[in-house]
């Protein structure tokens, strides 16, 4: 590739964890990639498997999907659930040649906010190594 | 205990001997009406009837190769509420898989139910259906003529009924087998065993081995099918271009036994798009396929439906531009249910794999790392 491959990411982070170590990944100017586009939703456990597929659909390198460490879900067990969405999606992205690898789920907590960083730093090396999303390489219209 | 009863009588073929075993279940007291395939003069179609005269049951075909669409839909919705005794229902082995789902989906009821299925002999492709009359003089279709999704069938012999009508490897050819699979199965037997004057014995070895051998055959082309489909959807392109004749009818979702939902989110407003989304998507693609969103939905029915797909072929016979819809959700199907140690209608009793979770299992998905040993991408957490 003579031109380099600025992957872009989708993160579906929860509000009251992964949001929240963003937000003080932000007041401690800690900086992260711009690579990645945070959306923000209530739980990882109203992630609805669409968006995910929408956003690989769309041309996203990556989906990261973060919420709270288990036991930790606002909402008792939103985490668990999303977990197994993933589960799902990781059998179901390779029928369309979307490796797995290219769907993250981690459970970064609201005081994390290093840690927020650091994985998202390491998201960008890893979408890097795994080059563009077949997506956007192919005709897919 | 023994719970087989052998019919057999010289003078009658295994459909007639049915005809009179469902005539004597709908003539027992708490049975109100049997619902089965049949056809009934004047229409000159097989479709599943729901049936109170005993006299009409002269036109059920249960064993029929005509499979026009999965009958779990229309048991589902006869079985949601209670009638004054149970409705006798005689389905395919895939439509009683599809009804164990639906129930799981709270659409059914099988306590209201009395569920008799028979040794399935396959179903043809419903484009090979005119001129197709029930056989009289039983012979069972060739396997190559059947429909892809029955010639990748293992699942011939019917789960989960309360009487199984047992055909493969009996002989002589005017005898059928009789099994009980529950109380309430077993109840009704014994009438007719009463009546008939039978005795109870065990399952015949010769329907076994005839079984085996069966499942063989259909586990060696289903592989087969598995490792061509996998080999032809390995890409985006490529399933766009499997797709590429879809006119997004969504008859496949109509005829999907197990795709339930009142409204389809396809049908809703977020797929309304504005006019200006469309252009604005032929500007990045320089183009965009009208209908648009034909790989989204398809993906969505695979992440909706496949855990619960019981590869009735359904949904390939509904193609009016014959894509070979089932293949995919077949081989889809076999991988999400083998993730979650989970088969679609093997147990009444399993819960659906996004009903439930438990705290310790898929920890090798969490972490942005791919080794299962790893943390859950956190340095801080004890």
């Amino acid at each position: 590739m003579t031109q380099a491959h600025h992957p872009l990411i989708i993160a579906f982070v929860c509000n009251w964890c992964t949001y929240t170590a963003a937000d003080l990944a932000g007041t401690s100017r800690l900086a992260y990639p711009e690579n990645i586009r945070l959306i923000r939703v209530m739980c990882t456990g109203m992630v609805d498997p669409q968006y995910i597929i929408k956003a690989f659909l769309e041309g996203a390198d990556m989906v990261l999907v973060s919420g709270c460490h288990p036991g930790d879900c606002h909402y008792i067990n939103g985490n668990y659930k999303a977990r197994r969405r993933i589960k799902l999606l990781k059998e179901i992205l390779p029928r369309i040649g979307i490796e797995k690898e290219r769907l993250k789920l981690t459970w970064i907590g609201a005081s994390d906010g290093i840690q927020f960083s650091k994985t998202m730093q390491e998201l960008v090396v890893q979408a890097k190594k795994l080059g563009p999303n077949p997506v956007n390489t192919q005709s897919v219209r | 205990m023994a719970h087989t009863l052998f019919l057999t009588s010289a003078d009658e073929t295994p459909l007639t001997l049915i005809r009179n075993f469902l005539k004597s279940v709908l003539q027992t007291e708490s049975v109100q009406a049997v619902l089965v395939p049949a056809k009934l003069l004047p229409s000159d179609t097989l479709m599943p009837h729901l049936i109170s005269d005993p006299d009409l049951l002269a036109g059920a075909d249960p064993l029929s190769p005509v499979f026009p669409l999965n009958a779990s839909r229309m048991a589902a919705k006869l079985s949601v509420k209670p009638v004054q005794g149970k409705i006798a229902m005689v389905l395919r082995p895939c439509e009683i898989r599809a009804l164990v789902e639906l129930e799981k989906l709270k659409q059914a009821n099988l306590e209201n139910c009395l569920l008799i299925g028979a040794d399935c002999m396959g179903a043809v492709s419903a484009k090979d259906h005119t001129n197709m009359d029930p056989p009289e003089n039983f012979s069972p279709p060739k396997e190559e003529n059947l429909a892809p999704a029955c010639r990748a069938c293992e699942h011939f012999v019917p789960e989960n009924t309360d009487i199984t009508i047992g055909l493969f490897g009996i002989t002589p050819k005017e005898t059928i087998m009789l099994q009980a699979g529950t109380d309430a199965g077993m109840t009704l037997l014994k009438k007719i065993a009463k009546d008939t004057g039978r005795q109870f014995t065990e399952d015949a070895s010769e329907r076994q081995t005839a079984v085996a051998e069966k499942l063989k055959q259909r586990i060696g082309y289903r592989d087969a099918m598995f490792a061509a489909t996998r080999q032809a959807l390995d890409s985006p392109e490529n399933f766009a271009r499997y797709f590429e004749r879809c006119i997004n009818c969504y008859n496949c979702r109509v005829a999907c036994p197990v795709c339930y939902c009142r409204e389809c989110v396809f049908n809703t407003d977020v797929f309304d798009h504005a006019p200006y989304r469309y252009v604005q998507w032929a500007r990045r693609k320089g183009a965009i396929r009208m209908p648009a969103d034909t790989v989204f939905y398809h993906m969505t029915r695979l992440a909706h439906m496949s855990l619960s797909c019981v590869g009735c072929g359904q949904c390939s016979n509904a193609c009016p531009n014959d894509i070979p819809v089932m293949e995919v959700f077949r081989t889809t199907a076999f991988d999400v249910q083998r993730a979650f140690d989970y088969e679609a209608g093997r147990d009444r009793d399993d819960p659906l794999p996004l009903s439930v979770f438990k705290e310790t299992e898929f920890t090798d998905i969490v972490g942005i790392e791919s080794g299962p040993t790893e943390s859950a991408g956190t340095g801080n957490n004890p």
